[in-house]
């Protein structure tokens, strides 16, 4: 290659970088890192629009939001987040809605409680059960209206291990340390992946339905990029890939 | 604003875990900051690594490869499971394990510089005097190195304390038994209780700089006095 190619190549560079409008950037909780991957390839074949995706704890992004973080969509796991956000006055209340509904199940990789994995809990046959911590995520609570409704908390109360959050639940169970564990089916769930072990689907009536929101930050108001993005994830065929990864989703969109 | 019970548990519980920690590893890393101070061998660079690893790999790593390592399935919790003491993650010894390893480098190196620093001539003089091997470690090295010593016992528990990343992967928050000041902070942060995080995190600065002044007065005063025997 000569110089006079280098010039040409530098300079397209140059040029790609300017037109290259600034992406997006949202903040996606940790559950909803798969679908969210998902969702935004099929934004971007179709939109000319790029985004940038921070996952993270929503208690974590809450605080970062208030402190000025530059993001301009904020997936929460819960409903708590973008109320406290919107009671300060940081989010655009009309964008406000319900992008996904969780579902809890109870999952374990030892092959001899297949099939049998209520029965173990309610018996009592297991050493640890990992639950998300119950103060923190949205699933963590609804594992213990779970226990409540089953009359459970007491008894395995002394079996209980936190994970901080539904990833590292996963992550007790995944590596054989706890027999049972409450996560989220979308983790187990995807695209590609096979299911590992076993799960029981808990029925949506012992638990209050796991809501989660998204907000538009009051700092990207005019952002036209996140408002198509919002936009986007209203229509049939975002929320089609959401139902994918087991969610609900609030249309009616049951599965 | 003052601690609550639940606060308070994991303080106590967090210096427990320090003192313990502290304790073993001095018992342990000694020896090996015996042997790393006075060997010839070749392969005294890997070992001298290895203890230094912890100081370079993020707590995430240590703690996801000891989950592995501690479960049921791994190497160590099919000794621990063979020896009849369960597994370790989510227990107050699984911890202490953990915390070992992490720290091991914090405890293992001032010891050996203390004990580099005291050179060959003051134990050559003392195996004349026909000291054995243990007198000699007890009434030549342990006074000399006493400074290095000091400063081990000092980081080691002050680093334990302030162990975070490793505890959360592999404790599962149990009240006074895995659930330690740092993640009781983060609890607090995390459910949007800033004023307790506040108050606990205060805590844990006024704590930690009385712990590096302790440090740094002590070995001011060491070098006024000019305790410099052997060099």
């Amino acid at each position: 290659m000569n110089v006079k190619t280098w010039f040409r190549i530098f300079f397209l560079w140059g040029f790609t970088l300017c037109a290259e409008a600034k992406p997006v950037q949202i903040a996606v909780a940790a559950n909803f890192s798969k679908p969210m991957q998902s969702l935004v390839t099929e934004f971007e074949k179709d939109y000319d629009y790029q985004i940038a995706m921070s996952f993270g704890s929503s208690g974590k992004f809450y605080a970062q939001i208030k402190q000025g973080a530059p993001y301009e969509l904020f997936f929460s796991a819960d409903q708590t987040k973008p109320d406290v956000l919107q009671q300060e006055g940081l989010v655009v209340a009309e964008s406000r809605f319900t992008y996904a509904i969780g579902r809890l199940v109870l999952w374990t990789v030892r092959h001899d409680f297949a099939n049998k994995i209520e029965m173990k809990l309610k018996g009592g046959a297991f050493n640890k059960l990992a639950i998300a911590n119950p103060k923190l995520a949205p699933y963590g609570a609804a594992s213990l209206q779970v226990l409540n409704y089953l009359e459970l908390t007491d008894d395995t109360q002394t079996k209980w291990v936190r994970g901080e959050n539904i990833a590292q639940t996963y992550q007790f169970v995944h590596s054989g340390n706890a027999d049972l564990g409450f996560v989220a089916l979308s983790q187990l769930l995807g695209r590609n992946n096979m299911t590992e072990g076993f799960y029981w689907l808990v029925p949506d009536n012992m638990h209050q339905p796991i809501k989660q929101d998204v907000v538009l930050l009051k700092r990207a108001e005019k952002s036209q990029g996140a408002k198509t993005f919002l936009d986007f994830i209203h229509t049939e065929k975002a929320q089609t890939i959401i139902a994918e990864y087991g969610y609900l989703t609030s249309n009616g969109g049951q599965e | 604003m003052s601690l609550s019970d639940a606060d308070m548990a994991t303080i106590w519980l967090t210096l427990r875990l320090a003192s313990t920690v502290t304790i073993l590893l001095l018992i342990f890393a000694t020896p090996l900051a015996w042997w790393l101070a006075r060997t010839q061998s070749w392969f005294k660079g890997s070992i001298s690594a290895i203890v230094a690893l912890p100081l370079v790999l993020p707590p995430t790593v240590l703690g996801f490869y000891l989950l592995l390592a501690m479960g049921p399935n791994g190497a160590i919790g099919q000794i621990t499971q063979a020896l009849g003491l369960g597994t370790l993650p989510f227990t107050f010894w699984g911890l202490v394990v953990a915390s070992m390893v992490y720290s091991l480098p914090f405890v293992v190196q001032p010891i050996q510089n203390a004990i580099e620093a005291i050179g060959n001539r003051p134990l050559e003089a003392a195996a004349t005097l026909g000291a054995g091997p243990i007198d000699c470690f007890f009434s030549v090295v342990l006074p000399l190195a006493k400074p290095g010593f000091m400063t081990a016992s000092i980081l080691g528990f002050a680093h334990t304390v302030g162990e975070f990343g490793i505890v959360l992967m592999i404790g599962g928050s149990i009240p006074s038994e895995t659930r330690v000041v740092s993640v009781q902070i983060y609890d607090h942060v995390e459910a949007l209780e800033y004023a307790q995080a506040h108050v606990l995190s205060g805590v844990m600065v006024i704590f930690s700089f009385l712990v590096l002044l302790t440090l740094y007065t002590f070995q001011r005063k060491r070098k006024a006095v000019g305790l410099t025997y052997g060099r």
